[in-house]
């Protein structure tokens, strides 16, 4: 009887030991694909970050220019977007975790009506600056044709990051933790 | 689980637990790039089967019913703008469009502003041209975007209002 399952287990541990092959050289290339898509690898040229200046939907003026040195996440989002709209309460999250290492979270709005769009900030009383987009500020980042669209910007207001879809907020927390402490060693 | 595989013949389990996670796994992979929705999928076209037709002679009517300020940066050449379908003054744009067009012509509607299960757009657009008695309209499926599945990835786009 021992010989009879001995015999049985011997394919079954093999098959076990392919799975486990299998899927570990799946997560080491998702993970090596993820590094790479979220442009956190260091990058011969990162394109600059734009300077901008616009108005955010309290009236209040906005500079990029005032967040030099800072790690700022610019999300093009909008209410009517049903995934951005369900990503806000993680941005909401990020922004006072993170905010006193130096994060700036910046919303910028794609074709919301502007009193809909200022009931959803004071509803879900969102921490950082929402501004109503107009195509200057998406050609300023090079085009944004869906939403949300993430960028991240470091200390060195390069870009070195967008995230294009539902984000995955596991890997962008990791991306800003290490750029938060890019400049800080 | 694992006393199902430890309990009497469990052992001659074993091929069937892994063939059951294995079908598992297939179908899994199998829905990942297959939207399961309300579209059917033979009412489908992929981007690069409507590239090859714009190259053709038989172009069909293209359709974008998304946010305007999308069209304006990058929209696919000859787009037709109709606007976002989910709001009313969209639905009319789309409604009086479909009123000058032959019930039997081929048309191809697109978004593109979100991840495909949560687009307002692009189920309303289709839904009201099937009513209207259409019966060659596709759905451009763009996964994430226009800008991941369409201008990243090579095909033509025109700029502009």
């Amino acid at each position: 009887m021992a010989i009879h399952f001995q015999k049985l287990r011997q394919p079954a541990s093999l098959v076990l030991t392919m799975i486990v092959a299998l899927l570990a050289t799946f997560f080491v290339t998702d993970h090596r694909w993820r590094m790479h898509y979220s442009g956190t690898r260091a990058a011969p040229a990162l394109p600059s970050a734009p300077d901008l200046s616009f108005a955010d939907v309290n009236g209040i003026a906005v500079r990029t220019a005032d967040y030099k040195g800072k790690v700022v996440l610019v999300n093009f989002w909008a209410a009517w977007c049903v995934p951005c709209a369900d990503e806000i309460p993680q941005f909401i999250a990020l922004q006072k975790k993170y905010q006193a290492q130096g994060l700036q979270v910046v919303g910028i709005s794609v074709e919301d009506d502007p009193g809909e769009l200022r009931d959803f900030c004071r509803l879900h009383q969102v921490n950082y600056p929402v501004v109503p987009s107009d195509l200057r500020i998406a050609d300023a980042f090079g085009g944004v044709l869906g939403l949300p669209t993430t960028f991240v910007i470091g200390r060195d207001s390069r870009i070195h990051g967008k995230h294009e879809g539902a984000t995955d907020f596991a890997t962008l927390e990791k991306e800003v933790v290490a750029l938060l402490h890019a400049l800080q060693s | 689980m694992m006393g199902f595989l430890r309990g009497s013949g469990g052992m001659r389990r074993w091929p069937l637990a892994l063939a059951t996670i294995a079908a598992m796994a297939l179908t899994a992979a199998a829905y990942t790039g297959a939207p399961a929705d309300d579209i059917p999928s033979n009412s489908l076209i992929q981007p690069q089967e409507l590239a090859q037709a714009l190259k053709s002679g038989q172009k069909p009517v293209v359709l974008y019913t998304g946010p305007q300020a999308f069209y304006a940066q990058a929209h696919i050449p000859g787009a037709e703008n109709i606007g976002p379908v989910s709001k009313p003054q969209g639905m009319d744009k789309l409604r009086a469009r479909a009123a000058t067009l032959p019930k039997d012509a081929p048309v191809v509607i697109y978004c593109g502003c979100c991840p495909w299960d949560h687009c307002p757009n692009i189920r309303p657009a289709f839904a009201e041209l099937k009513k209207l008695g259409f019966s060659k309209v596709r759905v451009l499926y763009l996964a994430t975007s226009l800008g991941a599945d369409w201008k990243d990835k090579g095909f033509p786009v025109a700029s502009g209002e």
